[in-house]
């Protein structure tokens, strides 16, 4: 999945702040579509927080390692010099020391993660004066299906979204556990059949970035991955515009699509079923079929890697 | 109805050459070391003094066999995911997904329930009674019954190599993917019954383990006065016994839904999952403890033992082992703060979660302190404790990165948490369990093992294990997800490529180990240990002559304080020769292995459908107890007369003189 690599551009760092240079070798690489090149608001918050906890931390991750290395070289049995203190075996201050200094590390820390998470629930909208825009995201053995409600469209593999918008995300399977991430954009989600579960993000500016199945499901696991791609407003309007022009997904493409495969090409649907998405959250279209079995077998069959 | 259930000849991977190839290596190389056994006339002995054997030593040791047989196995599955990741860039590699899925799977599964567990647990076995000062474990037949029943666990998946397949889900079964309808083969029943087999074995030594610690210990020896490792044992194992309960009723539910259309987890019919991924966290994140608290021991052990200096802060070293024992339980939602569970729920398991890195830094910190004013002999036991100090304060670091709930939301399921569960289990666990080894086994066998064997391989340990896994956490922050079979992004690659030679590294540390095995049997006489105490050790069990007799210890030792050995050894009071007594025995057994036989059998058959083969093995198993039970002769006594010969001839190097002063 390569794509030019673009500039990191100084508003991006001030507001990633300075701790990202502790991942600075990273960094250099980070164009790959990691999480350390943020490129919406979710993404960048938790890079932040991200940085924060790393550098409380390492102010006493890297006074242990230096102590250890002190300690062992210096108190080696040949150094005369060091003195030797058979019995010396409790100390009520410095007990006192190591219980509060990690006390006081995990209370800061407390702080960062019950603000974090509050603010930073995947089911928490987006503060923003743009009205969100809805998708909903159904995975499949082994591709993605999205559809928009509000526009009758969907597309599979591909998901388009307007630029600096946000996005509510509801997010379901049609047969096991997947989980819905965008490295670039923030939070993953896991998808679960007869259940609905909820993500919130948006793309800062327009760009193409990969997005996958980060929960392992299943022969067709690695192909399963997607691109999220952020338009202009404009871009998004003549995108939908174009989509409608597309077949229908009715019930009986649906049924073709739930089979399992892999590589399915991108493709766009003019129209849905109506509430296709709700008929799989209330199973009232039955979970999707796994393997299909020839005869009795015992051993699981390849699944055909051509498409 | 076929008299084979499902199994025919289909399930033969015939087309598939290299699990053949490497069972059929394995699988000579049983039949030849058994084959040499039998012809060298060696049988007879192997089966009454080893197989049989009822005494916690002898268990401990085939325990420690088992991992480190099983470790060879489990390594291998890691070689093949380095080199498939290594090479599977925008190509399929050498593995296709159906057999690289199994891969990982079987390495997972293997080097938790095969390699740590029973290392572990071998370990406590060997060295728990020792220094405690008693002559076995409470329940020594059971004790035997425990091992083979994992060893059982450890043929089943084996098996699974040539009959059949092994689970393609991971080494935790999520369904729905584990459920019938997306895994119809046989792979998650192998992965089902050889877990639940072994799982009745760990409960069984964790409860013989507890009663052992609670129940029995030398007299004078207080709660208060046990090493450190025999606490750390004690926490982990009121961890199996309440863990493992959980983790059989988990499978046993999943079993339900996969043999008899239950519907606990499925997708229809009411099952769900998230009360699967709930229960198997409930048991799996106090198993990480249950693994890490017995290292922890071992570490406090070889860094007094090798320091020459009592453990520092002893008291907070308790305090700190049992808050962890109790933690453990209230941390399990953490696996999935992914799954919406709301800001509350993650931010309490979050906080939770961080809270135990208090307890563990003040582990770190005294460990510290005993070094200091110490003088540190640097022999390998306590090389691998210090490579694991600094080791496992970044993996400390990196886990509680983890715990907090938005920064999950990014790293989960990435190779940033591969990468982190291997720095704390590999650089705390295994290093452990490797310091033990070290350090114990001139006890188990009477020499030492070579020094400087040892200190190449833990060099190649420690460098290897930073050159495999950094390379992870970059690529876990680069948006790479575990267990990709094949991927297309080139910024991956060269970290893959840096972490397969750290693979190879690791593979010369573990040809050094066994290198180190060889030729420290083939030198035994020139690394001796005569007085049972080559490290100067500080704990009763170096007391007792090396290998300790069966009885460990002639006359039980009356404990006066801290430090049993040290405070014996200083006011050199075991000049005098003992009072012997008649001692009583547990008799050797062959309960445990054909037990094991007989729940082979049954396992096997259920796996396939060969209920009448079920019904065989499930009385068989029953029959074996029944037959236990109605024993004649529970002990062997030892007459005094038997035992000071024994004694006597133990000791011949260091306590002749002094006996025989006494004597005159």
């Amino acid at each position: 999945m390569d794509r030019p690599c673009l500039p990191v551009d100084s508003s991006h760092l001030l507001r990633a702040g300075r701790r990202l240079m502790l991942f600075a070798p990273v960094v250099l690489t980070a164009c790959s579509g990691g999480v350390l090149d943020p490129r919406g608001p979710v993404g960048h918050d938790e890079v932040q927080i991200m940085g924060d906890a790393l550098a409380i931390m390492l102010a006493v991750v890297v006074p242990v390692i230096l102590m250890t290395a002190a300690f062992a070289w210096w108190f080696r049995a040949s150094n005369t010099r060091a003195k030797y203190l058979p019995d010396w075996s409790h100390s009520g201050q410095i007990e006192l020391v190591v219980w509060f200094i990690p006390l006081l590390v995990i209370l800061l820390l407390s702080g960062v993660i019950w603000t974090g998470s509050h603010t930073l629930d995947p089911a928490q909208p987006l503060r923003s004066k743009a009205a969100p825009l809805e998708v909903q995201v159904v995975s499949l053995d082994w591709k993605w299906l999205f559809i928009y409600p509000a526009q009758g469209i969907a597309s599979v593999n591909s998901v388009v979204v307007p630029a600096g918008t946000p996005v509510h995300f509801s997010l379901t399977s049609a047969s096991v556990m997947s989980a819905f991430f965008v490295p670039q954009l923030g939070s993953m989600i896991y998808t679960m059949n007869g259940m609905t579960t909820q993500l919130n993000l948006a793309a800062d500016r327009p760009g193409t970035y990969p997005g996958r199945s980060s929960h392992y499901n299943g022969e067709g696991f690695s192909d399963m991955h997607f691109a999220l791609t952020a338009l202009p407003p404009a871009g998004f309007a003549a995108w939908v515009a174009a989509a409608r022009a597309g077949p229908t997904l009715d019930a009986a493409r649906y049924q073709q699509l739930e089979r399992q495969s892999v590589n399915v090409r991108p493709a766009t649907y003019g129209s849905v079923a109506p509430r296709l998405f709700d008929a799989i959250v209330t199973q009232r279209l039955a979970p999707a079929p796994g393997p299909q079995l020839a005869t009795a077998a015992t051993v699981q069959p390849r699944i055909p890697r051509t498409k | 109805m076929n008299l084979l259930g499902k199994l025919t000849w289909a399930a033969i991977p015939i087309d598939s050459p290299l699990p053949i190839i490497s069972s059929l290596v394995v699988g000579t190389a049983i039949v030849g070391v058994l084959g040499w056994v039998v012809v060298k006339g060696y049988f007879p002995y192997v089966w009454r003094e080893w197989l049989t054997s009822v005494d916690h030593k002898r268990v401990g040791v085939m325990y420690c066999l088992l991992a480190l047989v099983m470790l060879l196995r489990g390594f291998t599955d890691a070689v093949m995911m380095r080199t498939q990741q290594a090479l599977a860039f925008r190509s399929d590699g050498y593995l296709p997904p159906e057999h690289y899925n199994q891969v990982f799977s079987s390495h997972g599964t293997i080097m938790i329930f095969f390699v740590a567990m029973p290392f572990v647990i071998g370990l406590m076995n060997f060295v728990v009674p020792l220094q405690l000062g008693i002559r076995d474990v409470a329940f020594p037949t059971l004790n035997s019954v425990g091992f083979w029943l994992t060893a059982t666990g450890a043929l089943l998946v084996n098996i699974s190599l040539v009959v059949g397949e092994f689970a393609r889900t991971g080494w935790l079964p999520y369904p729905p993917l584990s459920e019938l309808a997306y895994s119809p083969g046989v792979g998650v029943d192998y992965y089902l019954w050889a877990l639940q087999i072994s799982g009745v074995g760990t409960l069984l030594t964790g409860i013989n383990l507890v009663t052992t610690i609670l129940k029995t210990r030398a007299p004078g020896m207080s709660l208060l006065r046990m090493p450190m490792f025999c606490w750390t044992s004690l926490a982990s194992n009121l961890l199996i016994v309440a863990a493992f309960p959980v983790l059989t009723a988990t499978l046993a539910m999943l079993t339900l839904d996969r043999y008899l259309g239950f519907h606990f987890f499925t997708n229809d019919a009411g099952g769900n999952v998230m009360m699967f991924m709930n229960l198997i966290w409930a048991w799996g994140h106090p198993e990480v403890y249950i693994l890490i608290l017995p290292a922890f021991g071992i570490f406090s052990e070889v860094i007094a033992t090798f320091s020459s200096k009592p453990l520092f802060g002893y008291r907070s070293m308790v305090l700190a082992t049992m808050a962890i024992c109790v933690l453990a339980f209230m941390v399990w939602l953490h696996h999935f703060f992914t799954m919406g569970a709301g800001a509350d729920v993650n931010a309490f398991f979050g906080i939770m979660t961080t809270i135990i890195a208090v307890p563990t830094g003040v582990k770190v910190f005294n460990w510290l302190f005993t070094m200091y004013g110490g003088r540190i002999r640097y022999e390998p036991p306590v090389l691998w404790a210090i490579g694991f100090i600094i080791t496992f304060v970044i993996g400390g670091m990196t886990g509680v990165l983890l715990a907090l709930p938005p920064v999950d939301f990014l790293l989960h399921n990435s190779l940033f948490l591969v990468a982190h569960f291997h720095n704390v289990i590999i650089g705390g666990v295994l290093f452990g369990v490797f310091a033990g080894y070290t350090y114990w086994f001139p006890k188990a066998f009477g020499f030492r093992l070579h020094s400087g064997l040892g200190k190449a391989a833990f060099w190649f340990w420690l460098v290897g294990f930073y050159v495999a896994f950094m390379p992870l956490y970059v690529l876990g922050l680069l948006g790479m997800t575990r267990r990709m079979q094949h991927y297309d992004v080139a910024a991956w690659r060269p970290w893959l490529l840096v972490a397969a030679g750290g693979a190879a590294l690791i593979l010369v540390g573990i040809v050094l180990l066994i290198v180190q095995l060889v030729v420290s049997i083939r030198r035994r006489e020139e690394l001796r240990d005569v007085d049972g105490d080559p490290w100067n050790g500080r704990t009763l069990e170096w007391a007792t002559p090396s290998p300790p007799p069966v009885y460990n210890f002639a006359v039980l030792p009356e404990v006066s304080g801290d430090d049993a050995y040290w405070t014996t050894k200083q006011s050199a009071r075991d000049a005098h020769p003992p009072a012997y007594g008649p001692i009583e025995l547990p008799r050797n057994s062959p309960t445990g292995i054909v037990c094991a036989f007989f729940a082979t059998v049954m396992g096997f058959a259920l796996i396939w459908h060969i209920w009448w083969m079920v019904v065989v093995g499930f009385f068989g198993a029953w029959a074996t107890f029944v037959v236990f039970a109605w024993r004649d002769q529970v002990d062997d006594i030892l007459g005094a007369d038997e035992v000071e010969r024994i004694d006597r001839d133990a000791h011949r190097g260091t306590r002749a003189p002094a006996l025989a002063g006494a004597a005159a």
